[in-house]
């Protein structure tokens, strides 16, 4: 029955390859259209005029947007441009709502600082995307890279713990969270060694209650250093990066060899996870029990807790939101610019704001399956598959916890949420997705699989 | 079905197993659907369960929101007697007083604290903005969440009125209630001891301590006394026992002898009533004189004579048993039972066992009978209007109950006067006006030992009028360091100051 179409993949017609530039500058030159827009929003909206710093604050982002285009035009002229824009649009919205807290909190300004982080991250993707000419390069450090993401982790120990987490590396007024950029190395790390090794776990091992284990030599680093990570961030009670790493690990299995009992696997050791932790820690419990009953302290006379005021954020905004700028979301308090920002979103933007904020997470992550699916060499796939995958999870977990869907694990809002490490290495994120694409989509003739 | 990125593809698997482009393609669609989850669910909490959250009593946004723009006004006459002043906290405004005490039983108090009463209470809507008829266009308003500026509230007091009561009530503890008859406009509204509603409008620490100090005063200066405390009215209920008597015509002539005996034995009992004065120690009095001297065994005899059921349905005309009596602030019921022996009738005729009344409604007594037995309802707002100064809303005047007709109304008007020019009520007399009054002493505490209510209803008018009077008062003084606490002495300068102060304007 699929005789045509099969005869078509077999033998595609040669068509004129489309670059889409002009689209991506359009697009990249309406985000932050949007941007200034909101940020006079809040200036209208709060003081009655537009913000005396519009047009600084314009031109700043407008620079590094096309910069950033600039580049892309120039060494990556065949990457998906849909990328560059979301990745634009998402940064400045974040700027916009950070700028917005900062007004009810003017003892604690954010925004200056997430602009510098922001250039920073621009920087950082004009790097990745001018000296990464070839992704298959990164495969060759997975090793040293994972080591580097270890010590990373581990180095947080040694600094004081913040709001109970040992998860920030402080030097001086600097401030950083190491698991932002281990996700990083962990992808590189896990596309590498699946991609040479999948069909060993895939196809040997013994075969144990219908399900066909490989054997320990194959899996035993992979999951060594998975543990090592999970443990690592157990122990420094960052739940919302282990909950990350393992669902990464789990998808990038499963994608790798396809076996389906990976992913049943996974969720059983994440239960028995789970539930360990839960009734170990006091710190998770009392998390799993605002997710049950999040106006639960409120009817025990102890006040709402965050996560009802997260609640109480969002159904004030309603289905259009209250605009800019009006909303009450400072009253969340503490994390209301980090882990709570999407609360800030949904009260001044509506649902309907929310909801196009999560198609554009949603064209981000499948933007970013599809250059994995495109690609032919193993590790390239698995490597886009895996990023796009962090990003989809990170939005799920934390989006997930503010919105009373899960228990709440604090993560940050990838782009939107205040914090120079976690902007930076979304930045690094779209730059390999966009150098990848750039080989996928590039229609010279194609190199041979790898 | 021939798989996608099978064996037979480039990317396929080896051995039949789907390749990344199909594994990829799942766990693409699966990260998707993570995200359609999270919308599903911003739904379901932004939209299904948004109400719900948006009233949950630890949700601060709806505080916020009321105190974000100045509160619409109370007026007295063309004055404000409220205002708002920015507070640079989290609240943007705090409500003021501009003569807290002197308004506080009318205006009652809005406190970021501690909520909203009397009219700041049930005229919220209009006054923090919230009311839709404030909307130009209420469905686009609606929609762009357009807050109103807040609206104003006309009161009917009338200033005058209002500052004799509460300069007569002085340090004693006590209520005025004054009614124009005709319209049931409340032209006083007086508390006393009062309080200062601006002293713990915010959210300070200083706020807190006037509250808490509010709280625990056992003189209790934030009980309205006029609409909400419910007193023994004595003798002042005679006026509605003598008007139940000549409606039911136990009585058809008030200078005609009754009939009374004295001494008058409570019926069913070996207990005799007692009068305060020997000029009522004889029998067969008439109706006005047993008024004049308030003589206890004529009323107690006429109340029993005219029947459980009369008396019922004439206190009932008046306003007691009501226990809906909206002005729109609500009124404590007054009460005069409806099941009793003819001894409790004897006793409740003169005012005593179970019955009680608020100052207002013994005010709606005084009004009903000089506005020829129409009793109107009582209202407390004369019109709502928007920041602009358009109307929202006028209030007009409505009949709460023909509770006599005019005839008897008129006999009861010269029963009232008669008291006033012959009997206990002399320091109500206003030289140059026609008064009509009743003086009442109500015994109260265990054997008598508390100091007595002095009470005093009363309406005036210029002399030789044919028209209604144009005030109509109550006043009760629960608690008075004075030596003689009667009616008369206490209560009837005061119930003359306030009908002076609307005469004299």
């Amino acid at each position: 029955m699929a005789t045509p179409s099969a005869v078509a993949r077999s033998t595609p017609r040669p068509r004129p390859v489309r670059t889409r530039r002009n689209t991506e500058l359009a697009l990249v030159l309406a985000a932050v259209l949007i941007a200034v827009l909101g940020y006079n929003e809040v200036g209208v909206n709060i003081d009655g005029s537009v913000p005396s710093g519009a047009a600084g604050y314009g031109a700043a982002l407008g620079v590094l947007a096309l910069l950033a285009h600039g580049v892309i035009r120039w060494r990556a002229p065949y990457a998906d441009p849909l990328l560059l824009p979301i990745a634009i649009l998402l940064n400045g919205v974040g700027l916009v709502v950070i700028y917005r807290l900062d007004r009810a909190t003017p003892r604690s300004e954010a925004a200056p600082t997430q602009l510098l982080w922001s250039t920073l991250g621009v920087a950082l993707f004009i790097a990745v995307v001018l000296s990464l000419r070839d992704h298959k390069r990164l495969q060759r450090y997975a090793y040293s890279g994972a080591l580097v993401a270890l010590v990373l982790l581990v180095l947080p120990v040694l600094f004081p713990p913040v709001y109970g987490s040992r998860i920030w590396i402080t030097v001086g007024p600097l401030s950083f969270q190491p698991g932002e950029f281990a996700k990083i190395l962990l992808a590189v790390f896990f596309a590498a060694y699946l991609a040479v090794h999948r069909d060993a776990l895939a196809l040997t091992g013994r075969r144990i209650w219908g399900v066909r284990l490989p054997v320990g030599r194959v899996l035993g680093p992979v999951l060594l250093i998975w543990a090592a990570f999970v443990g690592v961030l157990v122990l420094e009670t960052d739940l919302g990066t282990s909950l990350l790493f393992f669902g990464l690990f789990v998808i990038m299995l499963y994608v790798a060899t396809a076996r389906s009992g990976w992913i049943a696997i996974g969720l059983l050791l994440a239960a028995v996870g789970a539930a360990g932790v839960g009734w170990l820690s006091p710190h998770v419990h009392s998390r799993v029990t605002d997710w049950l009953d999040p106006l639960g302290s409120i009817e025990a006379g102890r006040g709402a807790n965050q996560i009802a005021q997260s609640l109480f954020a969002f159904a004030w905004g309603g289905l259009l939101g209250t605009g800019l700028g009006n909303g009450h979301s400072i009253l969340i308090g503490f994390a209301a610019k980090s882990d709570f920002i999407l609360a800030t979103v949904g009260e001044e933007l509506g649902l309907t704001g929310l909801i196009a904020l999560f198609l554009l997470y949603a064209l981000l992550v499948s933007r970013g399956f599809r250059t994995g699916i495109a690609l032919t060499d193993p590790f390239g796939r698995l490597l886009a598959i895996g990023l796009a995958a962090i990003v989809g999870i990170q939005v799920f977990v934390v989006a997930g916890g503010v919105l009373d869907l899960i228990p709440l694990t604090g993560m940050t809002l990838p782009f939107i949420a205040q914090g120079g490490s976690s902007v930076v290495t979304n930045w690094i994120i779209v730059a390999l997705l966009v150098r990848m694409s750039d080989v996928a989509r590039r229609p010279a003739p194609r190199p041979e699989e790898a | 079905m021939p798989r996608r990125g099978g064996a037979g593809s480039p990317a396929g698997g080896p051995q039949g197993l789907p390749g990344i482009s199909t594994t990829g393609r799942r766990a693409g669609t699966f990260c998707v659907l993570l995200i359609v989850a999270l919308a599903a669910q911003a739904t379901r909490v932004q939209v299904f369960q948004a109400k719900e959250l948006d009233h949950n009593p630890a949700n601060q946004r709806l505080t916020v929101e009321r105190y974000s723009q100045p509160r619409g006004n109370i007026l007295v006459g063309h004055d404000t007697v409220t205002g708002s002043v920015p507070t640079g906290g989290r609240y943007d405004y705090r409500r003021t007083y501009t003569d807290g005490p002197l308004y506080a039983a009318v205006t009652g108090y809005s406190s970021q604290t501690y909520g909203n009463t009397q009219l700041e209470g049930t005229e919220d809507d209009v006054l923090s903005g919230t009311d839709p008829r404030l909307a130009g266009w209420a469905l686009w308003d609606a929609i762009a969440r357009k807050q109103n500026p807040g609206g104003d509230v006309y009161t009917t007091i009338d200033k005058a009125a209002q500052q004799a009561a509460m300069k007569g009530l002085g340090s004693q503890k006590g209520a005025v209630a004054a009614i124009e008859p005709a319209t049931g406009r409340i032209l006083a509204l007086a508390s006393t001891p009062s309080y200062d509603p601006g002293s713990f409008a915010g959210t300070s620490a200083a706020d807190q301590q006037a509250w808490d100090e509010l709280q625990a005063d056992t003189n209790q200066p934030m009980l309205n006394r006029a609409l909400r405390q419910i007193y023994p009215p004595g003798s002042t209920f005679k006026v509605v026992t003598a008007a139940a008597a000549l409606a039911a015509g136990t009585v058809t002539d008030i200078d005609a002898p009754t009939g009374a005996p004295y001494p008058y034995v409570l019926p069913g009992t070996t207990t005799p009533l007692v009068n305060d004065t020997p000029v009522c120690n004889r029998p067969n009095l008439s109706l006005d004189t047993a008024m004049i001297y308030s003589c206890n065994t004529v009323l107690g005899y006429l109340g029993v004579r005219t029947g459980l059921d009369t008396m019922v349905s004439t206190a009932r005309d008046f306003g007691f048993n009501d226990a809906k009596l909206d002005i729109p602030v609500r009124a404590a019921r007054s009460n005069f039972d409806t099941e009793m022996n003819e001894s409790q009738l004897a006793l409740s005729s003169i005012g005593q066992f179970d019955t009680a009344a608020t100052p207002l409604v013994m005010a709606m007594v005084a009004a009903g009978v000089a506005n020829n037995g129409t009793v109107m309802y009582p209202q407390l707002v004369d019109r709502l209007t928007r920041s602009d100064g358009t109307a929202v809303q006028v209030m007009e005047p409505r009949t709460y109950r023909q509770a006599l007709t005019p005839a008897v109304a008129a006999q009861v008007q010269r029963l009232m006067t008669d008291v006033v020019e012959k009997g206990t009520g002399t320091n109500a007399r206003i030289r140059g006006a026609t008064v009509g009054g009743k003086t009442g002493t109500a015994q109260q505490g265990v054997d008598n030992s508390g100091t007595p209510y002095a009470w005093f209803i009363s309406w005036a008018k210029p002399a030789g009028s044919g028209e209604v009077p144009p005030v109509a008062v109550a006043v009760v003084i629960a608690d008075s360091d004075a030596t003689d606490v009667t009616g008369g002495g206490l209560a009837a300068p005061i119930a003359r100051a306030v009908m002076q102060a609307v005469l004299g304007g």
